[in-house]
């Protein structure tokens, strides 16, 4: 376990969460530390759950450019928020306390996750491929009706709207956090547990299951974290739909290795070092709030073209 | 087909927001203004688009000889639409046939990148290339967001994203007949087509020029995908949807099934947009909406009853 590049990253990691936490402390020390720990927990949860669940992803569909987002989970959490603020309108949708909202998307995009993958994975016989399509095209049905939504909104509507659809670490809520944390816990206690296996699982189908693993059942299994992972982080902060991709490709150059004992700690460690660096810079040094999502959406975008134009995408 | 399309225009001519009788055409003036400025034009929109759209699709297909492929899925209308939001951005008073150049030449760009990336995919995983055609139009649109939220123009984006007709009068939408034309042009391309089908060398040995062909197949359905953003707006799953339906029946010799995909994505569509006039009488659901339902429940039993089927 004791690889150098997983400890270096690490300390890398330590360092960056001290200084977001120490850089320009004045006036009420205590209370500014508490927000701040709240803050970075959210960042740190948010990276790690992201970037563990597009390494299994790809794992599991043995494709290089897939994230979890593209399969219909983000337009689905923008669908709910839209459908809430047109639904309720403001006054109604601001009412709604945050653990509930939080608790609500979460129940609903794990729900729909699990449906689809049960559904879909018994019909086509475990044709992954198509599975990620079925959601992809499920997503594209939702972007039309929250498009329609968003027609029917006056611009104060839409503002609030505008909020949600990238991704927030000011305003996570401890009692969601603190839920969201012990269910993290126990997928990757599950994962930790069965590393080996999934090494397996990446060989493909047929050669994991001439070697004696489950694979359909595993992959079902993995399939449910995912869902876990990526509905509760969405539901945290809101959609990070290019971090996992940039997050793959790094650990994948970093770590050289197909071994997921090494390449999911990777992962979520260079997610997170993101999320805290980046968060850091942009709040203590360039003074702005709420960009760094974009940001990073802007780099996983290039560097998909990247990969794309290298034929790396299988 | 003529005649059903024939009675769906007639429907159309007579259906909205403001009741129309065919028997007050001969007795009420402003019946006619109605008709000539409003019913008319819409109409003749909505057939000219579903017309076009399907066209591309299908030659679309075609080039990239993967059924699952649009320019919805190819990235053609996301590039178009950066195209359309950049000029909007450094010069708002462009006239419109500007916007709509800016948005042409955008959209061959991110076509033919396109098209040059899909032929690194190995065609015995057909999936592959409409996921990433998907993704690389995602990353375009993620870019047209984060410009648009910049500079406040995400609501804006959100209207080209929803194409729709209620907007279309006379003198408003005469740049959709660019688009039957380029459709119409591709007909007589058909039979170049089909043998560009057959993939590049097939095309060679049959001493094909394959190059033009290719060239003249992403500029028509760029300047098409490009001229229906510009006029009504984005309408997913109409090329996608109605070349599978019609290939089905009818096979892929292009020369024989143009017209008939052409005049069921009108008439489709069409349908599609008087349902959305009658929906929520007397406001309106954008046909795109319509359609984009409907497309998608199409395309998914595309995808999983196939494999039902064996």
């Amino acid at each position: 376990m004791a690889d150098r590049r997983i400890l270096g990253l690490g300390c890398l990691l330590a360092a960056a969460a001290a200084l977001f936490l120490f850089w320009g402390l004045r006036g009420p020390t205590a209370y500014i530390l508490e927000l701040r720990m709240v803050k970075l927990a959210g960042l740190l949860s948010v990276g790690a759950a992201v970037g563990v669940a597009t390494v299994l992803l790809q794992t599991i569909s043995r494709n290089r450019i897939l994230t979890p987002a593209f399969m219909g989970f983000d337009a689905l959490f923008l669908l709910l928020q839209t459908g809430l603020v047109a639904g309720l309108g403001i006054a109604g949708s601001s009412r709604i306390p945050p653990l509930a909202g939080f608790l609500l998307d979460a129940a609903v995009m794990m729900g729909a996750a699990l449906l689809l993958f049960t559904s879909v994975l018994r019909r086509t016989r475990h044709d992954i491929q198509l599975m990620v399509l079925t959601g992809v095209v499920l997503g594209l049905m939702f972007r039309t009706i929250t498009a329609f939504l968003q027609r029917l909104m006056d611009p104060s509507e839409f503002s609030i709207v505008q909020t949600r659809m990238f991704a927030q670490f000011g305003s996570i809520d401890r009692e969601a956090l603190v839920m969201a944390l012990g269910l993290m816990m126990l997928a990757f206690c599950w994962l930790w547990r069965n590393h080996a296996v999934l090494d397996v699982a990446a060989l493909g189908r047929d050669t994991a299951r001439s070697l004696g693993v489950g694979h359909d059942r595993l992959q079902l299994k993995v399939l449910c974290i995912i869902a876990a992972l990526v509905s509760v982080s969405t539901a945290l902060a809101g959609p990070v739909a290019f971090l996992g991709l940039l997050v793959t490709s790094l650990a994948h150059s970093l770590m050289r290795t197909h071994r997921h004992a090494l390449l999911l700690p990777a992962a979520a460690q260079i997610s997170a070092l993101i999320l805290v660096a980046g968060q850091t810079v942009f709040e203590r040094i360039l003074r702005l709030q709420s960009t760094l999502a974009v940001v990073i959406e802007f780099c996983g975008g290039l560097l998909f073209m990247f990969l794309l134009t290298r034929g790396k995408i299988w | 087909m003529g005649l059903l399309l024939c009675l769906l225009a007639g429907i159309s001519l007579f259906v909205g927001a403001s009741p129309l009788h065919p028997g007050a055409l001969l007795s009420d003036p402003q019946a006619l203004q109605l008709l000539a400025v409003s019913r008319i034009p819409r109409t003749a929109a909505v057939l000219l688009t579903g017309a076009a759209m399907a066209a591309a699709g299908v030659i679309m297909q075609l080039l990239v000889r993967n059924k699952f492929v649009e320019p919805g899925t190819t990235g053609t209308n996301e590039a178009a639409m950066l195209g359309l939001l950049a000029v909007t951005l450094l010069t708002p008073a462009m006239p419109l046939f500007g916007k709509m150049l800016a948005a042409s030449a955008s959209a061959l760009a991110g076509t033919a990148l396109f098209i040059l990336l899909a032929r690194r995919i190995p065609p015995e995983r057909p999936l592959l290339i409409p996921l990433a055609g998907l993704v690389y139009g995602g990353v375009l649109m993620a870019c047209a967001s984060f410009i648009a939220i910049q500079s406040d123009l995400l609501q804006y984006l959100g209207i080209w994203m929803s194409g729709e007709f209620s907007g279309i009068l006379a003198g408003r939408y005469e740049l959709l007949w660019l688009a039957g034309g380029l459709a119409l042009l591709s007909y007589f391309a058909a039979d170049q087509f089909t043998i560009a089908g057959l993939g590049r060398a097939v095309s060679l040995n049959l001493g094909l020029r394959y190059g033009q062909v290719l060239g003249f197949g992403i500029v028509t359905v760029s300047l098409v995908s490009a001229l229906v953003i510009v006029t009504v707006g984005m309408l997913p799953f109409v090329g996608l949807v109605v070349p599978n339906l019609v290939s089905r029946i009818m096979g892929d010799n292009l020369g024989a099934s143009l017209p008939v995909v052409a005049g069921t994505g009108a008439g489709l569509l069409l349908l599609c947009d008087i349902l959305g006039r009658l929906l929520r009488y007397p406001y309106e659901i954008p046909a795109g909406t319509v359609f984009g339902l409907f497309g998608a429940a199409v395309f998914l039993y595309m995808l999983l009853g196939r494999r039902a089927h064996g």
